[in-house]
């Protein structure tokens, strides 16, 4: 990870920054297998240049980004909670751009309602990806729709704590949904397509009971084995603190996203 | 198989006092390593999960002591009770963690996983079932239950499965590992129904006649 210049983003928050030890080093990328050190333990052959990025599908001008037409956007450091699906979250200091300045440069089409993601698939680099047990399908893939992926708060993210990203982190460029949970931000990222039906997710496909498409971070709905009324704070009081704290709906989000869901059934479509 | 080096008899109480020592240090070390922040990322998480899996490995110990005997010759059944109640310990532990340290007493909230989450039901049906067991570890019991304290201690094999259930549930993607434990109870349950008719076998000459061929 080399240093990365960003402006303060808009977004900033009077929580205290998880330790960047933990932030690099407590990670869920099971292309590396499925232990929260694994990523950062068995990322260290990935290469993460040179890179692009192929946006396509329903677009006016389809366009292949390479790693430094990513890094040339006007990048901006975001702070923002991080609400893994587990009940343990985060406070993040990413360095990224608005996920929307992207499209624009690609110009979708009337009828492109979703933009679907997907990361890279490199067996001899990545070991989760090769050998006997593999815990998902390949190539692990997200999805949002236009409007979630347009919205201010959706940011490709390139860094975090000033730094590019770590390859446990989803080097080169990934994806940062605040008000989702974790595992909407698809890491490592490869290709972005633009399209007019619902695209797959990878653990809506594994477990659709369990993940839904949406997957807002949601205290009234309970994943099935576990309640996401309340989460776990990465870094904070250690054995005795008292660190489990409510989880708020939207992730703490809602004023500026509630809106996207006016008139939907969260507990259906969670 | 040439048999193992026996354990002079004066030292056979000596070593399942050493056994219960030993067979404690994981707690201890994970309890240390956590209360003085040298766990890493979620150590509240990682330590519930130490114990927890230590629970299962001894409960698997102690499954394993029968079979060992009537396969290797080998009588380690002075360690089974020890084994049994460092179980018991570990699950208690477990619970404990998941109580105090995770859920920070929130009664209600654990109360509602042991009715909603299914591998928690399991896994606190196993922990319940092995109060009566870890009671009646002793001599005294053994002595007053008569044969019925046999019958009690099979609940083991039902604790067993509970245990790899609860784990192999717990986790977002079955692995190695749960399917490990999964398998490992599975055949340590499934040897009981064999063994009478294999130590026949083996009482009646079977053995024998493998030598020769």
């Amino acid at each position: 990870a080399a240093p990365l210049d960003a402006a303060p983003g808009r977004y900033v928050l009077d929580e205290a920054l998880t330790p960047e030890k933990d932030v690099t080093g407590y990670n869920n990328f099971y292309e590396f297998g499925t232990g929260k050190g694994d990523p950062a333990a068995n990322s260290g052959a990935f290469e993460p240049e040179p890179w692009s990025v192929a946006v396509g599908g329903l677009v006016a001008k389809p366009k292949t980004f390479g790693l430094e037409e990513l890094l040339a956007f006007p990048l901006e450091e975001r702070i923002y909670r991080m609400r893994c699906v587990e009940a343990w979250s985060m406070v993040i200091p990413w360095i990224g751009f608005p996920l929307a300045s992207l499209l624009d440069r690609v110009e979708p089409l009337g009828d492109a309602k979703y933009v679907a993601f997907e990361t890279v698939v490199r067996p001899r680099q990545m070991p989760g990806q090769s050998g006997f047990f593999q815990p998902l399908p390949w190539p692990y893939v997200e999805g949002l729709r236009l409007d979630e992926a347009r919205h201010p708060l959706t940011i490709l993210s390139v860094g975090v704590y000033g730094k590019t990203l770590p390859n446990q982190n989803g080097a080169p460029v990934r994806l940062v949904v605040p008000w989702k949970y974790g595992f909407k931000g698809i890491k490592s990222i490869v290709r972005i397509t633009l399209t007019d039906k619902e695209p797959p997710s990878t653990w809506n496909v594994s477990a659709p009971q369990e993940y839904g498409f949406y997957a807002n971070v949601n205290p009234e709905v309970d994943h099935p084995r576990w309640s996401q009324a309340s989460e776990n704070r990465i870094g904070e009081g250690g054995f005795f603190g008292a660190n489990r704290r409510p989880t708020l709906p939207f992730n703490g989000y809602g004023e500026e996203v509630a809106g996207l869901y006016a008139g939907m059934d969260l507990r259906v479509n969670y | 198989m040439p048999p193992l080096p026996a354990l002079p008899r004066k030292y056979h109480a000596a070593s399942v006092w050493l056994l219960y020592i030993v067979g404690l240090v994981p707690a201890a070390w994970g309890f240390w390593l956590g209360a003085t922040g040298r766990l890493p990322g979620n150590p509240v998480k990682e330590f519930e999960h130490l114990l927890g899996l230590w629970a299962l490995r001894f409960l698997v110990a102690t499954l394993a002591i029968t079979p060992l005997r009537d396969l290797l010759g080998v009588n380690w059944l002075r360690y089974r009770r020890a084994l049994g109640l460092l179980a018991f310990w570990y699950v208690l532990m477990h619970f404990s963690t998941y109580m105090l340290l995770d859920q920070v007493l929130n009664v209600s909230a654990v109360l509602a996983d042991i009715a909603k989450r299914p591998f928690i039901t399991i896994g606190m049906a196993g922990f319940v079932l092995l109060i009566p067991l870890a009671l009646t570890s002793n001599a005294w019991s053994i002595r007053r239950l008569g044969p019925r304290w046999g019958k009690l201690h099979r609940l083991v094999y039902v604790i067993a499965a509970a245990g790899a259930l609860h784990f192999a549930l717990s986790v977002k993607v079955v692995g190695p590992e749960q399917w490990m434990y999964v398998a490992l109870v599975a055949a340590l349950v499934a040897w009981r129904p064999v063994r009478p008719r294999f130590n026949r076998w083996k009482r009646g000459g079977g053995r024998a006649r493998l030598n020769e061929a």
